[in-house]
């Protein structure tokens, strides 16, 4: 059961036919080759992806890649590593019906009470749900 | 997730294969850099389920047979200074490649 993902490719701005992330051999500047340890957000959706990809067979590996590659260039080239994998796992368990979209703001509203209410500070950063640049 | 295939690769190790020039619409593995260039089977990995289908929900059938190419460098990038022999290799399915046509893509 899926809602019919398409099969599409975002071109990257002035890159002849190349796919917004296929920028290998792309100048993106020097790398930081700096070892850092994992956040705690950043493993636990390392933990999300085996458990749904691997356990439970929502989807495979593949598909995230597709759901990562189909941002669109602009959000792609601003979102880090595991904010790609946390986007796609999203979508995708929206995509297999596994949760519905409305459900998974409901829950964000609730946390974001729930951390309000206890002092904290909370972002209003949201992913957006649209996907996908210009063609 | 290697399976057996019900056909035999088509390409030997040793062999020159060229990679497709064409462009991809949706998923697939074949690194832009790569497209239309030639290399050489380095080895044959055996048959797998289609990325190109996976990551669409579908079963990934056919099987694909998967090689690791072997490219030279200095075929790859403009101005390339490392030492001649040196080559890059990577993972391309098969309905990528074709034998090597003796041109190389131009850059």
């Amino acid at each position: 059961m899926s809602n019919s993902p398409v099969r599409t490719t975002f071109l990257r701005d002035g890159a002849e036919g190349r796919a917004v992330h296929d920028v290998g051999g792309l100048d993106f500047g020097p790398i930081d080759r700096h070892e850092h340890d994992p956040a705690l957000w950043e493993k636990r959706i390392d933990a999300m992806l085996i458990l749904l990809a691997t356990k439970k067979g929502v989807f495979k590996i593949d598909a995230m890649r597709r759901v990562i590659e189909d941002y669109g260039q602009q959000e792609y080239d601003r979102t880090t590593y595991y904010e790609k994998w946390i986007q796609a796992i999203r979508n995708l368990l929206v995509e297999q019906e596994v949760v519905s979209a409305d459900e998974i703001e409901q829950r964000m509203k609730e946390v974001a009470r729930h951390h309000r209410d206890a002092g904290r500070e909370v972002a209003d950063d949201r992913i957006d749900w649209s996907t996908g640049g210009t063609r | 997730m290697s399976a057996g295939s019900g056909r035999p690769p088509r390409f030997r190790a040793g062999e020159s294969v060229q990679v497709a020039g064409r462009e991809a619409v949706g998923h697939c593995r074949t690194p832009w850099y790569l497209r239309g260039h030639a290399g050489v089977i380095a080895s044959v990995h055996g048959a797998y389920h289609d990325p190109e289908r996976l990551a669409y929900h579908k079963p990934g059938l056919p099987l694909k047979v998967l090689y690791k190419v072997r490219f030279r460098q200095a075929d790859l990038w403009r101005d390339y200074k490392g030492p001649a022999n040196d080559h890059l290799e990577a993972d391309i399915y098969e309905d990528w490649l074709g034998p090597a046509d003796g041109k190389e893509r131009g850059r």
